[in-house]
């Protein structure tokens, strides 16, 4: 039997537009690549060159797309849609071009300081080496104690003051805190290793470069960052949360170490850790405060005291004859102070957990 | 346990801006008393300065007095934190401490204030406040999980619990069921009437019906305008109240001609 109705029309939907297939960026970024590419290829046969240009291809390539996927995408998909899609290209360039030196330096960093990485460098100082050999050991050392020493002394007297601002600060004398602290956020980390230099001058006779001085420069450099850290974790804590604790008769000081201070000391770990990690790699204060040294030195209050950054400093700087092993130490170095942040920083992250309010259900 | 409250001629202040004036009222123990009125009149206020939680906001300060069974809570030497563990406190939105468990939220009043408590001391606390809050047989199996866990009624609950584990002589209640459903609110209505039994109780409600259901005596207040001070207008039993009060505004807001 033959219908002659016709199938029904499908009526258009009034609320559908045009839609890229899922799989177009991606088409298009790849075409655009493979078209830079083939252009700086036809460039380098014509003009001779020995090297690809891979920079140019790559960053062509990349600006080629974010014009097509806009322009295809507004033929088809329309204005919003395109300003959406040029959007998202710009800011995807912008994480890429940002991650880029990250991963280029850490990259740089292992292959050339992985050379080095064995148990001499980890259990030798350089002292007696000229040459080949030798390690870091006093440096690692050194780095470990000065800034160990100076996270005691400003944990506790920035988180006190990050607590007094918080809690307590009215009026003037918080606004004058809070104005030095900004101002100290500021100072030049040499300007704190001239300070240290000269406070133990003072107390200790001239030219007096031992690891405490180091220690006190670095504190100087640390303290102003764990009180603005500290200080914006304590804000965050609910209001409501201290209101509780008072209205079950809490004494207030009590409230702050029992309620407050769990509750953000997830975050306060975090800024700590940040903050160790901004002085550890400070060169200059080290420098000037505590001198440099190939010999061990394990008291603080005696002698001058190596540094990591100190150490790759000194090995780029002071070449021998043959200056291979100096600069495979410095990279070593380099690689080692890089992961022992690494390391603080799992270990921040580790606290944090541990101590975060707990959401289970 | 329960106590007397006597408020005579009562100014709050926030700074220099007047927000509550010459509030005199009087609220018997073993009752529970209610305070409505529109937002912003100063109820909230007001009841915060009944365990001196106003002052904690800066700038706070009071005029007057309020005495609880003749002691004058802004006499001379009076410790707030005194003050607030025989006046306890349950406000608008729960707020359990998070980084504690059921059991621990309960506890706080004891172990915030570094008090020793033997374990067999504080299992009958926390099973007597808990099942004064109706909350024991929700939570029995599970007292060591975070306090966050629970519903919302079952958190204002846990905060009822944890107020009355410090066994204090009067409580105030701030908006307790405006974050809740009927179902948890009718939970908490309930406990407001089996808690009046052993305390003094003050809610500030924006729920008439619920001024109706659960109050002995009602309080209204209002504001004559913005930037004016809120005023105590009238204060009577609660059905005198709903049904017949003596003055106009109040029986212009319980029966919904304004606010």
């Amino acid at each position: 039997m033959v219908s002659t109705v016709s199938p029904p029309q499908a009526a258009v939907n009034p609320l559908t537009a045009g839609r890229l297939p899922a799989a177009a960026p991606w088409g298009i970024l790849a075409g655009s690549l493979l078209a830079s590419t083939a252009v700086f290829a036809l460039l380098q046969v014509g003009s001779g060159e020995e090297d690809f240009n891979i920079v140019g291809a790559v960053f062509f390539g990349v600006v080629g797309y974010v014009l097509l996927v806009y322009i295809v995408s507004r033929l088809i998909e329309g204005s919003r849609r395109a300003k959406d899609r040029f959007v998202t290209a710009l800011v995807g360039l912008a994480f890429v071009v940002a991650m880029l030196p990250l991963i280029s330096l850490v990259f740089t960093v292992v292959a050339q300081g992985s050379g080095r990485i064995d148990l001499d460098f980890f259990t030798l100082s350089l002292r007696n080496v000229l040459g080949e050999g030798g390690g870091a050991a006093h440096a690692i050392i050194g780095t470990l104690l000065m800034t160990g020493v100076a996270t005691l002394i400003s944990v506790p007297i920035g988180l006190l003051t990050s607590i007094y601002l918080v809690e307590y600060g009215r009026g003037r004398l918080a606004q004058a805190i809070t104005f030095l602290v900004d101002v100290m956020t500021g100072i030049p980390s040499i300007v704190a290793g001239l300070f240290a230099f000269a406070l133990f001058e003072l107390i200790l006779g001239p030219g007096t470069r031992v690891g405490l001085s180091g220690a006190a420069a670095l504190t100087v450099l640390m303290l102003p960052v764990v009180v603005r850290s500290s200080e914006d974790i304590l804000r965050l804590v609910p209001n409501e949360l201290r209101e509780a604790s008072y209205a079950l008769g809490v004494p207030k000081w009590l409230t702050i170490l029992k309620v407050v201070i769990p509750t953000a000391i997830a975050g306060i770990a975090t800024g700590v850790m940040l903050s160790i990690a901004r002085v550890i790699g400070e060169t200059a204060p080290l420098l000037i405060a505590a001198g440099f040294s190939n010999n061990f030195n394990f008291d603080l209050t005696e002698g001058r005291m190596q540094s990591l950054p100190v150490y790759v400093y000194y090995s780029y700087i002071s070449q021998g004859t043959d200056f291979q092993p100096y600069i495979d130490r410095a990279w070593a170095g380099a690689l080692t102070l890089i992961a022992i942040v690494m390391i603080l920083n799992l270990a921040a992250r580790l606290v944090a957990r541990i101590f975060a309010p707990k959401l289970g259900r | 346990m329960s106590k007397r409250i006597e408020v005579n001629d009562l100014d709050v202040y926030y700074s220099k801006f007047k927000a509550v004036e010459g509030v005199n009222l009087v609220i018997e123990p073993r009752s529970v008393t209610a305070l409505i009125g529109p937002s912003g009149c100063g109820k909230s206020t007001f009841i915060r300065t009944l365990n001196r939680m106003h002052e904690v906001i800066p700038g706070a300060w009071v005029d007057g007095e309020v005495l609880v069974d003749g002691n004058n809570l802004y006499g001379p030497g009076v410790d707030p934190v005194r003050v607030r563990r025989q006046v306890g406190m349950v406000f608008q939105r729960p707020n359990p401490f998070p980084t504690m468990s059921i059991r621990d939220n309960v506890l706080a009043g004891v172990k915030l204030n570094n008090q020793r408590i033997s374990k067999s001391d504080a299992d009958e606390l926390v099973e007597k406040s808990l099942k004064g809050a109706n909350l024991w047989n929700e939570v029995k199996d599970r007292l060591d999980r975070p306090g966050n866990g629970l519903s919302g009624g079952q958190q204002q609950r846990l905060c009822i619990a944890r107020a009355i584990a410090v066994e204090p002589e009067v409580i105030l209640m701030d908006e307790p069921c405006s974050a809740l459903d009927p179902i948890s609110t009718l939970a908490i209505e309930d406990l407001i009437e089996e808690l009046k039994q052993d305390y003094t109780i003050v809610i500030v409600t924006h729920n008439m019906q619920q001024a109706s259901r659960v109050s002995d005596r009602t309080a209204f207040f209002n504001i004559a305008g913005t930037g004016k001070p809120g005023k105590l207008i009238e204060v009577d039993d609660t059905a005198t109240i709903f049904s017949n009060p003596s003055i106009k505004d109040t029986e212009d807001y319980v029966s919904g001609k304004f606010g």
